[in-house]
């Protein structure tokens, strides 16, 4: 066939393909033609399984999408409830390690590997949800909120004092054992002159390292030796009962540079935290103890010699055994 | 059905399978067939049972995939998730194997060694062990129902059921350990997914070599079409060779007896044809063929190349008095020089040509690399991620600390004492979460259980002075006998600009 084609007309008469002896099925392009080859009856009743499955399942399921919701389903199956169902399972595989962490004296925590180990993983996601907001995601806070992380502690950094710190919260007002200090607002109450101030602030910077021994900073001396040595102590190095920082280290709450120093000593900072032993259950406290504790800058539990630490109960060690597995 | 009859009939939804009752045979092919059948399946069955010490810390099956843990055993070798490229590797292996196969012998792994065939195959000889040979068979299936009837289709499909549990019981002992659960099947409180797999693979087994067969092979599987892709006119395959058996003539041939008796009795000559080829039309070769199909209208997708027909043609040949091979593994190639009466290459020389030695060399160069990195690799491993939140901490006395999360593979089967050292970084001391800065060192040591990764975070003091990112090495040393280094790279991070 020389003279260009267009469109062929459809359709061809079928005819049979002579190798096969099978029909066609009666259209062609560029001489390729398409066979009507029969299904294999197994095609044919897999397909039809495939239609009655297609149907019992959306008989059985939500399958129907209607303008709020979809048809519910005959099995009353449900996403949310799945997950809920789930999350009940979830609750009941964690109850002995829960319970084993709640039996246990925070004092031990860190000499049970497996149980210090679940608490701090279980801290790092309670963190998250309470804590990020101030102190960041990494814990690494920022201007005003601590840096979780270092090795410097306001109210003490062994697992215990950081579980006091947590449970009661800082300057709150009705808990008998909040940490509380309070620094007077040397300038704003005009207890020192802007200049006395600014002479105090070369002193502190002088013992912090960050700056030269000069005229000013000797005059501070004198005014700090007055009016802060009583709580940051004669060299600075602080008071942890009283929760004055150590000034003569590498770390500030509120920034060690001559206009932050100015601003927290005229105005005094006073930060809080909320008492999350009444806002959190006992274990997700203890957890959050043990988190923060595992930053690396956790500090090891001072005991007095001969105390005796409470042993754990025997539940405790089956818990724990429990959890190990 | 004619051609007219044919296109004014509404074509047909669909086609049922056809009845295959392929005839019993004896000769070389099948004598391989029943070979690879034995070794196949004796491998199927009895590896999972086949011990192998490996110390008190490690299980003691040879063959063991243990998906509860991500380890996969074989023999000496064991094999951790991130080291799954060997087995990618030996999947590499099979699929140019195939390629290498096909393109030497054709479609030998579907005549003898794909579990659909084996499977098949020992299914139909339960059927001939139960309702006879072909034509009894044939008999069987259109006599109607009776007593005698039910009883032997109770018993074939009872035993194809028995062999089709047995198939996929078989199957769950490779991921657990075969004894233990044996031992729970019988007591009835192995794992549910145990008896669903064993239901599923019954199930399979059943329909697809029971009941589907070459069903299977020519409209389900993708092998033949791709393997009629990888054929070329060099490849073996078994061929009916139309140049010496046509035309077909039933009854007188040319052989000596039937010269004699021409010579006897002149009458038969019209019987007697001068050009007649040696195929006397007897249809062995489509009676034993186990897909239904008539190899002599040449190639075609359901001749999976079982050589059955060539045992069977082989026979009427020498009853006949002529060479046998009529049907044979050839090439198209071969045939063609045949045919025009050259001699054609032996089989062995027609293996070794370069696609063929392509694809040796391919195949053969992966399984040398992979052994050779089985023997040089490492049971120790180091991988260390610094943490990115915070990158660095300001401690007290100026120094900045960095945290890493370092994990460490112990891959023999049993417990390891290793240091984590640290170059790159002066006056730098390193501790775990467990020690303290105050007892840190310039190494950590770690206790790794046996077969197993621990995952720890060390913590990195360095004074402050230094480059705001330093490039540091921390290397792994097991402190036993056997040693083993590992190092990892990571960078030290201190704060910049105006701090």
């Amino acid at each position: 066939m020389t003279e260009p084609r267009s469109n062929p007309p459809l359709p061809l008469r079928p005819r049979i393909d002579e190798p096969t002896g099978t029909p066609t099925v009666g259209h062609e392009w560029d001489g390729i033609e398409e066979l009507d080859t029969p299904m294999p009856r197994w095609w044919l009743w897999t397909f039809y399984a495939c239609c009655v499955f297609a149907l019992g399942y959306a008989i059985l399921y939500p399958a129907i999408p209607l303008l709020n919701s979809a048809t519910p389903g005959l099995l009353g199956w449900s996403s949310h409830q799945d997950l809920a169902e789930a999350t009940a399972r979830e609750g009941v595989r964690q109850a002995p390690g829960r319970l084993a962490i709640a039996r246990m004296p925070i004092e031990r925590l860190p000499q049970d590997a497996v149980l210090m180990r679940a608490a701090v993983e279980g801290g790092r996601s309670a963190f998250k949800v309470h804590c990020v907001q101030c102190h960041g995601s990494g814990a690494a806070g920022s201007k005003g909120y601590a840096n979780l992380n270092d090795d410097d502690w306001l109210w003490g950094g062994d697992i215990a004092a950081i579980h006091t710190t947590l449970v009661n919260g800082i300057r709150q007002p009705g808990n008998d054992e909040t940490r509380i200090s309070q620094m007077p607002a040397f300038g704003r109450d005009a207890i020192l002159t802007p200049k006395e101030i600014d002479d105090v602030v070369s002193h502190v910077r002088r013992i912090a390292g960050t700056q030269k021994l000069d005229a000013a900073s000797v005059r501070g001396a004198t005014l700090y030796a007055a009016n802060c040595a009583v709580c940051h102590g004669d060299g600075g190095k602080g008071r942890r009962e009283l929760g004055a920082p150590n000034l003569t280290d590498s770390i500030t709450l509120y920034g060690g540079d001559r206009d932050s120093l100015t601003h927290t000593i005229v105005n005094a900072r006073n930060g809080v935290m909320p008492a999350w032993g009444e806002r959190l259950d006992k274990v997700t406290v203890t957890m959050l103890a043990a988190y923060v504790h595992s930053l690396g800058g956790g500090e090891v539990l001072a005991t007095p010699e001969g105390v005796i630490l409470p042993v754990a109960a025997p539940e405790v060690t089956a818990g724990a055994a429990i959890l190990r597995k | 059905m004619t051609t007219v009859e044919q296109l004014t009939q509404p074509p047909a939804l669909f086609e049922a399978r056809h009845d295959i009752f392929p005839k019993a045979v004896d000769g070389s092919f099948r004598r391989l067939k029943w070979a690879i059948m034995a070794a196949t399946l004796a491998i199927y069955y009895v590896t999972p049972w086949l011990r192998w010490d490996r110390g008190p810390h490690a299980p003691d099956q040879a063959v063991l995939v243990d998906f509860a843990h991500s380890r996969f055993f074989m023999f000496a070798v064991e094999i951790w998730p991130h080291e799954f490229y060997y087995v990618a590797g030996m999947l590499i292996m099979a699929g140019i194997g195939l390629f290498l196969v096909t393109s030497a012998v054709g479609r030998a792994w579907c005549g003898y060694a794909c579990p659909q065939t084996v499977w098949t195959d020992l299914f139909v000889h339960v059927e001939r062990a139960i309702d006879g040979d072909r034509n009894a068979q044939i008999k069987l299936a259109r006599a109607p129902w009776g007593p005698a009837k039910l009883a032997r289709r109770v018993l074939k499909h009872g035993i194809w059921l028995v062999i089709a549990a047995a198939t996929g019981g078989a199957w769950i002992f490779y991921f657990a350990d075969a004894p233990t659960l044996a031992g729970q099947l019988l007591d009835g409180n192995a794992p549910s997914i145990a008896y669903a797999t064993i239901g599923i693979l019954t199930a399979t087994t059943y329909v697809l070599g029971g009941l589907m067969r070459e069903q299977v092979c020519i409209y389900m599987c993708p092998w033949p079409r791709i393997q009629s892709a990888m054929l070329d006119e060099q490849s073996l395959m078994v061929t009916y060779k139309g140049w010496r058996g046509e035309p077909r003539s039933h009854g007188l041939k040319r052989d000596v007896p039937a010269l004699v008796a021409l010579a006897a009795d002149p009458s038969l000559a019209s019987r007697f044809d001068a050009r007649a080829g040696d195929c006397i039309d007897c249809n062995a070769c489509v009676a034993v063929c186990p897909t239904g199909i008539d190899i002599r209208e040449g190639p075609q997708i359901g001749c999976i190349t079982c050589g059955l027909c060539i045992d069977a043609c082989d026979k009427v040949m020498a009853q006949i008095g002529r060479p046998p091979k009529l049907i044979g593994y050839t090439s198209v190639a071969d045939e063609r020089i045949a045919a025009s009466g050259g001699v054609p290459l032996s089989p062995l020389k027609r293996l070794w040509r370069p696609r063929t030695l392509a694809y040796f060399l391919a195949w053969a160069s992966i399984g040398v690399a992979m052994l050779f990195a089985l023997g040089t690799r490492t049971r120790l491993d180091l991988s260390v991620s610094p943490d990115r939140n915070p990158t660095w901490v300001r401690l007290s006395d100026g120094h900045v600390r960095n945290t890493y999360v370092v994990n460490i593979r112990n891959m023999e089967n049993r417990p390891r004492t290793v240091e984590v050292a640290l170059s790159g970084l002066p006056g730098a001391v390193l501790w775990t979460e467990a020690g303290h800065r105050a007892d840190a060192g310039t190494s950590v040591r770690v206790e790794i259980p046996a077969d197993s990764a621990a995952r720890t975070r060390i913590f990195v003091a360095a004074p402050s002075a230094g480059p705001e990112r330093a490039d540091v090495i921390f290397r792994l040393r097991g402190l036993d006998k056997s040693g083993g280094t590992d190092t990892d790279d990571s960078a030290f991070i201190r704060p910049g600009g105006g701090e």
